[in-house]
């Protein structure tokens, strides 16, 4: 491999990883766009998700990397596999909205953040105090296909993972752009006062934005179950604290820059680890957010201080 | 719907208070069908309260609302945009990243897509030609007037019976006051009754069937706009110089 190929092979992961965070990023960016609300569940949201998938996975008689599918079946395992999880988890966020924070929606300060931080934990320790400490093996039943670029290799995962993920943030944009209840939330987040007075029901458009997001956690539990093969209790602080720091980078609220912050917060893990190595990875990551909020504090594609007068 | 005298809104016995603020004390309005009533006032009087009680985004401790012979007051805001009341809100309120249509798009939120939906939307246009040439740009990036010709349009687009208009002249250029109220005229003609909150009392009493004078949260008095422009009170509070205007 020459210096080109594996700088090469790290963009290709990076990309992967970079998915995984964008779809973690929209959850946050979607919730604070509307609520102004750092919903720190989501990281365990995404965690409970990568174990849905498991057992999804694991009731269609897959565990390991033993079983492998091709063609019909692997698409129908696959989808499946999403639907359910993104279900679930889409339905826990909308359970932790309706009955947790919205009565707490009026009340001023902290309260709904720590809610959200003490939803993580309990998320945590149910996980940990069911399912165990141990690492969980994450049933793989994608065939190893590879294409040679270069000295690097694509796997068949890798695009897999990005297809669905460009699937998946095609859909969010349309929806977001076109759909009545989309653009009820673009103008929720905008004025939810003068939203409300157009008729809009600004809670159904709360709860649309944590299913949602809690929706794409689910799926980014499954990429990092199939990109990483395993899963953990422990999975949701790191890769929730990087697909946080991504929406912020890219500009909290903005749906457009939760995606790309989340690529390049990919890009950045992989390839910086490559060059400075693995162990200094959050070091660059966060030097990186702070530098970039210090010269642009809204983020990349951020506006500051919306209007919202 | 001409002005036959039959009642479409009435506000009776109103108290509102935000924490130990009395912002309205027992407060009567009524708002006669085809009408357009003005509600008076200097700053902080209790005008934009009154709107956000009519609108349901205030709820008042005691007192009725009733329109159209039912009571609402108990309605979330969404059913009573449903019924057919529409805000014109202070300073407009556009939502600023989203296109000029895309605003009147959620101006008719309560209303079916389909062949009612563009009717309205020609009438729109039709009314404010300005706003079907900027259709396609961010409302946020239009003058103050334009948004206030959409502000109007997204109102219509409701299909209201009933438009309650917060400060419809603040911060626009002579030209444009004259504008918008033209329009408020014609959209009264077409058959809309209008509830109109302004500051530019000369202007607001020149357009108006009726009006009631606010002062801190009281209804102090009220008439035909032809009484109230002959009340000396009136002429050296509201009409008079601009100083004493903005003492009051």
């Amino acid at each position: 491999m020459t210096v080109f190929d594996v700088y090469l092979q790290q963009v290709i992961n990076g990309l992967n990883l970079g998915a995984m965070y964008a779809l973690l990023a929209l959850g946050f960016t979607l919730v604070y766009g509307i609520l102004e609300l750092i919903n720190f569940s989501h990281f365990n949201v995404f965690m409970v998700g990568s174990f849905v998938a498991l057992y999804t996975l694991e009731a269609f008689g897959l565990s390991g990397q033993t079983v492998i599918l091709a063609g019909l079946p692997l698409v129908g395992v696959l989808l499946v596999t999403f639907a359910v999880t993104m279900t679930v988890t889409g339905t826990i966020g909308v359970g932790i909205e309706r009955f947790l924070l919205r009565r707490l929606r009026a009340v001023k300060g902290p309260a709904a953040m720590i809610t959200t931080i003490g939803v993580s934990y309990i998320l945590f320790n149910i996980v940990l105090l069911t399912v165990g400490a141990d690492t969980h093996n994450f049933a793989n039943p994608l065939p190893t296909v590879t294409w040679a670029i270069g000295g690097a290799s694509l796997r068949l995962r890798d695009v897999l993972i990005w297809i669905v993920s460009a699937v998946l943030m095609i859909a969010l944009t349309y929806f977001v752009q076109y759909t009545k209840i989309g653009k009820a939330m673009r103008a929720t987040a905008q004025d939810p006062e003068a939203a409300r007075m157009m008729g809009v029901e600004v809670d159904r458009v709360i709860m649309t934005a944590f299913f949602l997001g809690s929706a794409l956690a689910g799926a980014g539990g499954l990429i990092f179950g199939l990109y990483y093969n395993f899963t953990s209790f422990l999975i949701g602080f790191t890769a929730g604290l990087r697909a946080f720091t991504a929406a912020v980078l890219g500009g909290i609220g903005n749906v457009p820059g939760a995606m790309l912050g989340g690529l390049l917060i990919g890009l950045v893990e992989t390839i910086g680890s490559q060059i400075i190595g693995a162990s200094w990875a959050d070091v660059i990551i966060f030097a990186i957010l702070v530098l970039v909020l210090v010269f642009r504090p809204a983020g990349l594609l951020g506006r500051i201080a919306p209007n919202k007068s | 719907m001409s002005r036959d005298g039959s009642l479409l809104l009435e506000f009776t016995g109103i108290n509102t208070y935000y924490g130990d603020l009395h912002a309205l004390k027992d407060v009567n309005y009524t708002i006669g069908r085809g009408e357009i009533v003005s509600l008076l006032g200097g700053n902080a009087c209790g005008k934009s309260t009154t709107m956000k009680t009519i609108m349901g985004v205030v709820i008042p401790a005691t007192g009725t609302v009733i329109f159209d012979g039912k009571p609402i007051e108990k309605l979330p805001t969404s059913e009573r945009v449903r019924r057919g009341i529409a805000p014109v809100l202070e300073a407009r309120r556009l939502f600023p990243r989203m296109t000029v249509y895309e605003n009147l798009e959620m101006g008719a939120y309560t209303q079916p897509k389909g062949p009612q939906f563009n009717e309205d939307l020609e009438r729109v246009y039709e009314l404010f030609p300005r706003v079907k040439e900027r259709r396609n740009q961010l409302s946020g990036t239009l003058s103050g007037g334009e948004q206030q010709m959409v502000a109007i349009g997204r109102a219509l687009m409701a299909r209201p019976r009933l438009i309650c208009m917060d400060e419809p002249s603040m911060g626009l250029s002579p030209l444009y006051v004259e504008q918008v109220f033209d329009i408020i005229q014609t959209i009264n003609k077409q058959g809309t009754t209008i509830f109109m909150v302004e500051q530019n009392a000369n202007m607001a009493l020149s357009i108006a069937h009726r009006a009631y004078v606010l002062q801190t949260g009281r209804v102090v008095l009220s008439g035909t706009a032809a009484e109230l422009r002959e009340n000396p009170s009136i002429r050296e509070a509201y009409l008079g110089e601009l100083k004493v205007d903005a003492a009051a």
